[in-house]
């Protein structure tokens, strides 16, 4: 079926240039970050350093508190996923397989939860955690960012389309609630908590606007805002910078290298579209 | 029996929905009904405030710099929402002609922006455009004839910052478009080649006719995202030069945060709210006519 035609060669190959400028600002960026400062603002454009250097890593391993700012990212990240996905699982579990009383009020309002943007909640939520007296904490950055509709959404999905047998059988052998849930239901979706986890850890490790209102000092600084914090003391040391960029988007971009097709499955499960 | 299961189901229920219920109404039910309350008060950030009725909704009238954020919004949206779509759906058709690792590698290229904070691109770029020693001076340059300081030139600051969003978040629209052309069954393109239908006629009359509804999808997720934008403005511009690029969510931030007015700043919060809410149901009917 597939043939080389003058047209079609063309059109691959202005794809592959596409893609190539596409990404190019992500290559000079750490292309960048690996010059020494003298050579990043030669006027002659070298595409490969001609020294190679860490200097720019190590001034900001040294200078900046960014080791302090990625354990602030990293224990509010995790805590937000695991948190987000137990929330989230137990009440789609409910929705989908018990009735209880309010169920389709429960239900009703998390749907219509999609109407309200998160931006327009930072007032209050900044109001509210200022009076559990949790300004500039972990649990200042974490609280507010777990309630996500689309993750019970998501699971309550699964849950549905898992045939009914596995559960009437589970009941007959005399199983409660917790064990049809914990080895049944979750087990058969680990894919799904896999993908949503990728997605939710991505999601707060790259917050900004939060962490930026409720976190102003290095005791809760998460490296997302940080590296944007220390503009003052760099100048226009572009290096340095593009050093601290790297070393922000490390964790996300491996996850999302590694978990390539969970990443995708993911957005298209949060977008509607089922994979 | 069954009202011993039924009274066991809701007991087990209450273990299961209760620490998300909590969270709900604590995180995010009395947050908004608290967000409508004080936008009727003058209270600062943080502490009591007056009842004042309308008066923030009538002030917002004649706020110059708020009826400005609007407008900016619209503005960036409208730079943002419809090149966006339309470039994911060149993009996908572009990957999906590709097979294997190529494609692979090239979709990878199209998407991995998508996945970096918003500070990582914004250092991307700063450095990019930089007047002096930036590389995208060059093309810029062969354009115009010059360099050009986009985050401090109220003409293209805007139009710099709606660009590079673009580079940044088109990967989500490409993976949607990228399910949506699978779903388009091969058998129907291949009748159509069999009738000789030409590429053009086959995009017009087959392809985007039956890729539409993720269109629309693609189309009103933007928008509502669009809407909200702050991150990237904040930092490339902080709303310059000159408020130029001034959007509705930095002006909340101003009011409530660097103003302490913390009511005025929540009125202006519910009508984001209120826009969002509307355009939220479009995205839903879009959802609901979408191909399963």
């Amino acid at each position: 079926m597939k043939r080389f035609t003058p047209s079609g060669v063309a059109l691959t190959s202005l794809t592959l240039l596409a893609a190539a400028l596409w990404i190019f600002p992500l290559y000079w960026g750490i292309i960048t970050s690996l010059k020494p400062e003298y050579e990043v603002i030669e006027p002659a454009i070298s595409l490969i350093p001609r020294h190679w250097t860490l200097d720019a890593y190590v001034y900001v391993f040294a200078n900046t508190a960014i080791l302090r700012w990625y354990v602030n990212s990293t224990g509010t990240a995790v805590a937000i996923t695991v948190l987000v996905l137990i929330l989230s699982a137990g009440c789609a579990y409910a929705l989908s397989q018990l009735r209880f009383p309010g169920q389709y009020l429960l239900y009703g309002m998390i749907l219509a939860s999609f109407m309200v943007p998160i931006q327009a909640l930072i007032v209050t939520h900044f109001v509210l955690m200022n009076s559990f007296g949790l300004i500039d904490s972990w649990l200042g950055v974490i609280l507010p960012q777990l309630i996500v509709p689309v993750t019970v959404i998501v699971y309550k999905q699964f849950f549905d389309s898992i045939p009914k047998e596995f559960r009437e059988a589970a009941l007959l052998d005399g199983a409660n609630e917790f064990q049809i849930f914990g080895r049944i239901y979750l087990p058969m979706n680990w894919g799904v908590t896999t993908a949503l986890a990728i997605i939710t850890f991505i999601g707060a490790w790259n917050n900004f606007l939060w962490p930026f209102l409720v976190a102003n000092s290095n005791a809760s600084m998460t490296v997302t805002v940080g590296i944007t914090q220390v503009h003052e003391n760099f100048g226009v040391q572009y290096a340095r910078n593009l050093a601290g960029a790297v070393i922000a988007a490390l964790p996300v971009a491996i996850a999302y290298l590694v978990f390539q097709r969970r990443v995708t499955e993911a957005i298209m499960l949060s977008a509607g579209i089922k994979g | 029996m069954p009202t011993v299961r039924k009274r066991q189901q809701t007991g087990a229920a209450v273990v299961f929905v209760g620490p998300f219920v909590v969270a709900y109404l604590v995180l995010f039910v009395y947050p908004t009904l608290k967000m409508v309350v004080l936008s009727f008060t003058n209270a600062p950030l943080i502490g009591e405030g007056k009842w004042v009725g309308w008066s923030n909704y009538l002030r917002l009238a004649h706020d110059n710099l708020f009826l400005q954020s609007v407008g900016h919004t619209i503005y960036f949206v409208v730079l943002t929402v419809i090149p966006t779509t339309l470039l994911g759906l060149v993009i996908a058709m572009m990957v999906l002609r590709l097979r294997g690792l190529l494609q692979s590698l090239v979709l990878a290229a199209f998407f991995l922006p998508y996945i970096l904070p918003v500070t990582v691109v914004y250092r991307i770029w700063e450095w990019m455009i930089d007047p002096q020693f930036g590389i995208a001076q060059l093309p810029i340059r062969l354009l115009l004839g010059h360099s050009v300081a986009m985050w401090s030139d109220p003409l293209w600051a805007m139009p710099s910052i709606a660009f590079i969003t673009i580079w940044w978040t088109n990967g989500f629209n490409v993976l949607l478009f990228i399910a949506g052309l699978k779903n388009i069954s091969q058998d129907v393109h291949d009748a159509a080649s069999l009738d000789g239908a030409h590429r053009w006629a086959r995009f017009r009359y087959i392809t985007w006719p039956l890729i539409w509804p993720v269109t629309a999808l693609v189309l009103t997720i933007q928008l509502i995202l669009q809407l909200k934008i702050f991150d990237q403005v904040y930092l490339m511009t902080v709303g310059g030069p000159f408020n130029s690029t001034y959007v509705v969510v930095q002006y909340i931030y101003k009011q409530a945060f660097q103003s302490n007015h913390g009511g005025y700043g929540a009125t202006v919060a519910v009508v984001l709210f209120v826009a969002i809410a509307a355009l939220s149901v479009l995205q839903f009917q879009a959802l609901r006519v979408r191909p399963s």
